[in-house]
Order: C-alpha cells, then sequence, then structure tokens
C-alpha cells in the first residue's frame, strides 16, 4: 500500500523518522516459498518494508512469522524466491558482504538469547569488541551509554544472565542488539513473558530508541496492545501469504475471518480502544 | 522506491564517505581549530586503519582547552563516533564548538549517561589460606551431596524391592541399552588392543630368561583381575557418565527436572536409581566382555610373538588364574558402574542453567568419575590383600 494514498491526517500519526528517505526500501521479499517437508508455509508472498517504519507482522500459530524473520536474518534459507535486506540477497551474498549486512542490523531475539558464560557487560560489549577496532574506554563509555538508553540500571552490568530477571533479560538484549547503532532492528516477541507494566515500558522504550536513533524496526508480535502502540505499518500472514499489508485502521477494515477474530475479539476491542483514546490525544494536541 | 538503495556496503569506502579530522596550529590571533568531516559512525571508524589516525589525533587534542571545535562538516554521526569526541574532550564540552542541530541530541544523551556513575564494586581479595579454605568448603560440600545421594538410591532401591511391578524398568532397560549395549564395540577395540599390546611388551621380557610359559600367568592375572574392570570403568566414565550428566544439566537448563517435581515424580526414583542399577548390571557384564576381548588379543599376539598355541593358553588359564580374581573382578564391575553413575547424577544435578556451568559440569563429572573408580580400585586392591593368589 503506498503511504502518499492516505488522508493527510492519517499520515502524520504514523511513526515517520524525520529524515527524508522514507519509501527506501530496506527489506524486499518476492515470491518466497517456504516448504518443510511436504507442509507449505509460506506459498509466493511478497513483502517490502520501508525504512524508517515499524512493520509488525502478525498471523495464528504455524503461518510461519518467526520463520519469515529468520530469512530475514538468513538463519534460514527459503525454498523459492529471494529476500533481499539492504538491496542484497540474504541468501547468496558474500561471507564479507553479509558480515557488513550483520553490522547494520540488530536482533532481539524472544529468550533475549544473552551469552550465559558472558556478564552483561560483556554482552553488550561483544559485537563493538568484535570489530576489533574501537579502543577499550571507548567501548565501555558505549556500553553505559546503551545500557542507560534501554533503561538498565549501571549496577546490573557485572551480573551474569542467569541472575537476571525477564524484563532485565530483554533489555540487556535490547542493548546487545542496539550495540553497534544499527539502521535495522528485528524483535521476535519483544514483550512475550512481561508483566503488563513492564510490557508498556518496553513498547514506550522501542518508541523512544525509534524516535532517536531512525530505526527501521519489524516485529513479530501476538500481543495486541503492542501491536497497536507501535506498529506504523502491520503485515497479516494467513493463508500461505500476506492478505493485508497497511497501516492499523487500514488493515482493521479488512474483511477476513482471521482479521475478524484477532483484531475484533474482545481484547482487540479493548486495545482498540486504548488505539482511539491515543489519537483522540494526538488529534486535540495537533 | 530508490533505484540505487542502501548499497553503502560495497567495495571500499569512498575517501570523501571516512572520518576526518583536520586540524590547524593557531594562527595569529586565532586559536588552534580542530574539523571533523565525513562519516563518524562506528562502521566508518571500525574500517581498516581509520581508527588508528583518528584516536592519535584526537589524542594530540586531549584537554585542550583552547582548541576550537567545529563538527557541523560531518555527515553522519552515531553514538560511538560522539563518544570519541566526548572522551577526547575530557568528558564535558569544550569552551569553542560548533554542532550541527541534529548532534545536540547525541551529546546530550551522552552527557546525561555519564552523569550516572557505575556503582563500584570492591574487589574480593582472596589469598592463598581463603582459597584454601573455600576448596575445602566445597569438597565438604560436594562430599555432604553425595553422601545424601547415596541414602537417597538406597531408600529408592527399598521402595523398587517392597513393589517391583512399580518400578522403572522401561527405565532401567533403556539405560542398560544406552550403558552397556551400545559400549560393546569401543571396549572390545581398546580390550583388544591392550591385550596385543601387554602381550607382546611382557612376551619380550620373558623370553630374556625362558619364562615363556609365564605369560599367561601374567596376561591372565593382571587382566581379569585388575586391567579389565579399570578399562571398562574408564571408557564407560567417559562415554556414560558425560552423558548422564549432559542429559540431567541439559534438563536443568530446560527447567524438565522442576516439571517432574511439579508432578510428583521424584528424580531419585525415576533418573537416578534406573542409572545407578544400569550401570550396576551392564558393567559387569562389560568387564566379562573386555576381560575376554583383552585376553584373545594377548592370545593372537603370544601365538605371533613366543609360538604359543591358543589351545595352550586356554587350558593354562584356569590353573594360572585362581577364580576368586574373576570374581573380584566382577565385584569391581558393579561397584564402579554404581560408582560412575552416582557420580554422574551428582554433578548432573548440580549444574546451573547456563552454558558455562553445563560445560565445567560435565568436565568434572567424568574427571571425578575417573578418579573414584582408581581410588575404589585401591581400596579393593587393599582389601582382598591375600585372596586369590
Amino acid at each position: 500500500m503506498d503511504n502518499d494514498k492516505l488522508k493527510p491526517k492519517r499520515r502524520q500519526r504514523l511513526n515517520r523518522p524525520p529524515e527524508g528517505d522514507v519509501g527506501d526500501i530496506v527489506v524486499q521479499i518476492q515470491g518466497l516459498w517456504t516448504k518443510f517437508g511436504r507442509t507449505v508455509v509460506h506459498q509466493d508472498l511478497n513483502l517490502d518494508i520501508h525504512a524508517g517504519e515499524i512493520l509488525s507482522i502478525v498471523g495464528g500459530s504455524g503461518t510461519g512469522k518467526t520463520v519469515l524473520l529468520r530469512q530475514m536474518l538468513g538463519l534460514e534459507t527459503p525454498t523459492k524466491g529471494t529476500v533481499r535486506v539492504f538491496g542484497a540477497d540474504v541468501s547468496t551474498a558474500q561471507a564479507e558482504q553479509l558480515q557488513q549486512m550483520r553490522n547494520h542490523w540488530g536482533m532481539l531475539f524472544q529468550e533475549g538469547a544473552l551469552y550465559s558464560a558472558l556478564s552483561v557487560f560483556d554482552n553488550i560489549a561483544l559485537p563493538l569488541r568484535e570489530l576489533r577496532a574501537l579502543p577499550e574506554d571507548v567501548i565501555y563509555d558505549a556500553v553505559m551509554l546503551k545500557m542507560d538508553m534501554v533503561g538498565l540500571g549501571l549496577e546490573h552490568a557485572n551480573k551474569m544472565p542467569a541472575d537476571l530477571s525477564g524484563g532485565m533479560v530483554k533489555r540487556a538484549a535490547l542493548a546487545r542488539a542496539l550495540a553497534l547503532e544499527p539502521q535495522l532492528l528485528f524483535l521476535d516477541e519483544p514483550t512475550a513473558g512481561l508483566d503488563p507494566d513492564l510490557s508498556d515500558a518496553f513498547v514506550d522504550l522501542i518508541q523512544a530508541l525509534h524516535r532517536e536513533l531512525k530505526l527501521t524496526v519489524v516485529m513479530v508480535t501476538h500481543d495486541l496492545d503492542t501491536l497497536f502502540a507501535l506498529s506504523s505499518r502491520i503485515a497479516v500472514l494467513a493463508e500461505k501469504h500476506v492478505i493485508a499489508i497497511g497501516p492499523t485502521r487500514d488493515v482493521l477494515e479488512v474483511d477476513h475471518p482471521f482479521i475478524k477474530q484477532f483484531f475484533l475479539g474482545e481484547r482487540g476491542q479493548r486495545a482498540l480502544e486504548v488505539l482511539d483514546e491515543r489519537d483522540a490525544e494526538m488529534d486535540t494536541e495537533e | 522506491m530508490a533505484a540505487e538503495p542502501f548499497l553503502f556496503y560495497t567495495g571500499a569506502m569512498p575517501i570523501e564517505n571516512a572520518p576526518t579530522l583536520i586540524t590547524q596550529p593557531p594562527d595569529a590571533g586565532q586559536a588552534q581549530s580542530a574539523v571533523a568531516g565525513g562519516i563518524w559512525q562506528v562502521h566508518t571508524l571500525s574500517e581498516k586503519g581509520v581508527i588508528k589516525g583518528v584516536n592519535a589525533t584526537l589524542h594530540g587534542l586531549k584537554n585542550q582547552a583552547s582548541v576550537a571545535w567545529d563538527l557541523s562538516q560531518i555527515a553522519r554521526m552515531d553514538h560511538i563516533g560522539a563518544q570519541m569526541f566526548w572522551n577526547a574532550w575530557g568528558k564535558k564540552r569544550p569552551a569553542q564548538l560548533i554542532l550541527a542541530p541534529q548532534q545536540e541530541d547525541l551529546f546530550r544523551r551522552i552527557e546525561e549517561a555519564g552523569k550516572k556513575e557505575p556503582p563500584r564494586t570492591r574487589a574480593q581479595r582472596v589469598n592463598m589460606v581463603m582459597r584454601l579454605g573455600f576448596a575445602l568448603l566445597v569438597f565438604f560440600e560436594h562430599l555432604r551431596g553425595f553422601i545424601k545421594l547415596i541414602g537417597q538410591v538406597m531408600q529408592d532401591t527399598w521402595r523398587f524391592i517392597k513393589r517391583p511391578q512399580a518400578g522403572p524398568w522401561r527405565e532401567i532397560s533403556a539405560n542398560i541399552y544406552h550403558a552397556g549395549f551400545q559400549a560393546l564395540g569401543i571396549t572390545a577395540i581398546v580390550g583388544f588392543l591392550i591385550g596385543v599390546v601387554l602381550s607382546y611388551l611382557s612376551a619380550q621380557q620373558l623370553r630374556m630368561f625362558g619364562g615363556d610359559m609365564y605369560l599367561v600367568n601374567i596376561l591372565g592375572m593382571s587382566v581379569i583381575r585388575e586391567l579389565g574392570p579399570l578399562l571398562a570403568a574408564i571408557l564407560v566414565a567417559g562415554r556414560s557418565g558425560s552423558s548422564i550428566t549432559a542429559q540431567l544439566g541439559v534438563m536443568r537448563v530446560t527447567e524438565e527436572l522442576d516439571a517432574m517435581l511439579v508432578m510428583g515424580i521424584s528424580h531419585g526414583f525415576r533418573l537416578i536409581l534406573p542409572k545407578v542399577l544400569a550401570l550396576a548390571i551392564s558393567m559387569p557384564l562389560l568387564v566379562v566382555w573386555t576381560d575376554s576381548m583383552a585376553l584373545i588379543g594377548g592370545m593372537v599376539s603370544a601365538k605371533i610373538e613366543l609360538g604359543l598355541s591358543g589351545r595352550y593358553f586356554l587350558q593354562k588359564l584356569p590353573a594360572a588364574v585362581p577364580l576368586a580374581n574373576y570374581v573380584i573382578g566382577l565385584l569391581k564391575g558393579v561397584t564402579f558402574g554404581m560408582l560412575i553413575a552416582l557420580v554422574s547424577c551428582h554433578f548432573g544435578l548440580r549444574i546451573k542453567p547456563n552454558t558455562e556451568s553445563l560445560g565445567k559440569g560435565t568436565t568434572t563429572s567424568v574427571v571425578t568419575a575417573i578418579t573414584v573408580v582408581i581410588l575404589a580400585d585401591a581400596v579393593f586392591a587393599i582389601v582382598f590383600n591375600g585372596v586369590g593368589f
């Protein structure tokens, strides 16, 4: 869906980066097929992700949301079709090129995936140290800055991941994902396993970081509150491809049983009310 | 859609994009100035050779209050680039500084973060005496845990004897298969080769004083009483001991152990007892197997080296090695098997849910199991001092 066709008022609501590079396609998926044995998960799936947006991927269980995310990261190879990130095909890129790409994206895994043998500080410092160029004092300050950014108290720097609570693990993992100041951030269920307060705080955090660092965010989530609060666009996976993509409101208007059931159930209604309130607030502010 | 999107990583970084820092010596009436340009982002900074030059220049300007800084020519900058300047400025804004508007945010952020000091953690000083104390405490803690485990296994055994029909038969059978049957190949190869080597070396020595026929005594005695059980035990400790520890450790990591407790399934009865019993059953059998393989190896070697026929070897064997030795060997097998299972379960249950602990626990488990087996072997040697000669 082209953003230009939207009504002007709606355009303002979108989480736009201040810079004018919206429209550049960061991730481009074309004619993607994924098969596991005989099961077809994705069938001729197309998806474009633009610079500066927060795109959420939703879908029922087993529709291959996480698989799609992993394919964008090059962790899995699609059966057919291409996944281009920053303009280069992930599955055929040369090792050096791939490494460059990896330095420009960050991934927040669902369970954090912190290295359990390293302290929080060393976890966040690892991507910086891997560059083998930066002096240690700059790394130290950069890690402290990242910890401060994600709201992780500096007193946790020397703790081991096993000693952290679920919310702190997520924050530390986010700090690690942001260590190299990526342009593209992947989030797999960022608020799963967090209590509502923490989850709200996490949403605010990602919003703030998105504004501050001008990130492009690709997110897989089940949590409707997170979804409505963060997404500038939503892509709905069902029937093996993207059945709807666009700003939240537009997706909600699509007539499809999955969308009706997913968004317009009781939980969806509650989350929508919050969305309405937020929009109303924004309108009065304007 | 842009036709040429984000191909920033292709080829070498163009010269005009590299971070630059040009300093000008103080002119008449003007202070020394430093003008930065290019892209000050982590990726350009970490390009080969870039950081060295930048660092050298920054170092030269460090803490010089009079320098006039101009960062407004920088095309793009991120927090790490900004941090480099910040550190060179001695963590405060210099008096003369020109920033582009979008750089204000970066430095404000860094300034804020810098205000928060990480709490100093006092380094714990550990001297030799303390280290010895800690080691002893850990040792006693392990000893206590181990004794507790033995008690637990005894209780579970009693429970098993009282109601054998409700016992963990399936687990016992599976463990016998894994620890016993699947170890047949490796024990056979190692046993055979050791037999060959032992026979070959002894034959050379014996031939010097014409004691060729005593080869059977030497080989039979050492293999059946000592080497067979020890070899089998060391192999099983390496094979099954490590797998038991790793299995229990992974179950701890994935919370399976907790899930079992929640369902009221006892670890001792369903995990530990079957392993202990299975090894107690399969180890003596493996000992017999290793013994025979080692003797066959010795026989083959004796035939080649000394020309002793297989028939003579077998006829001589019962006379050379009294039956008591054989029984001692089997007894050792049972004991070693149980010890290996107990030690590896002990360490397996102590693994903490992280990868490092898993690796360390498995190593410690195997090393301890082998050590304990050799210790037990020494005890056997003392206890059965005069038996079987």
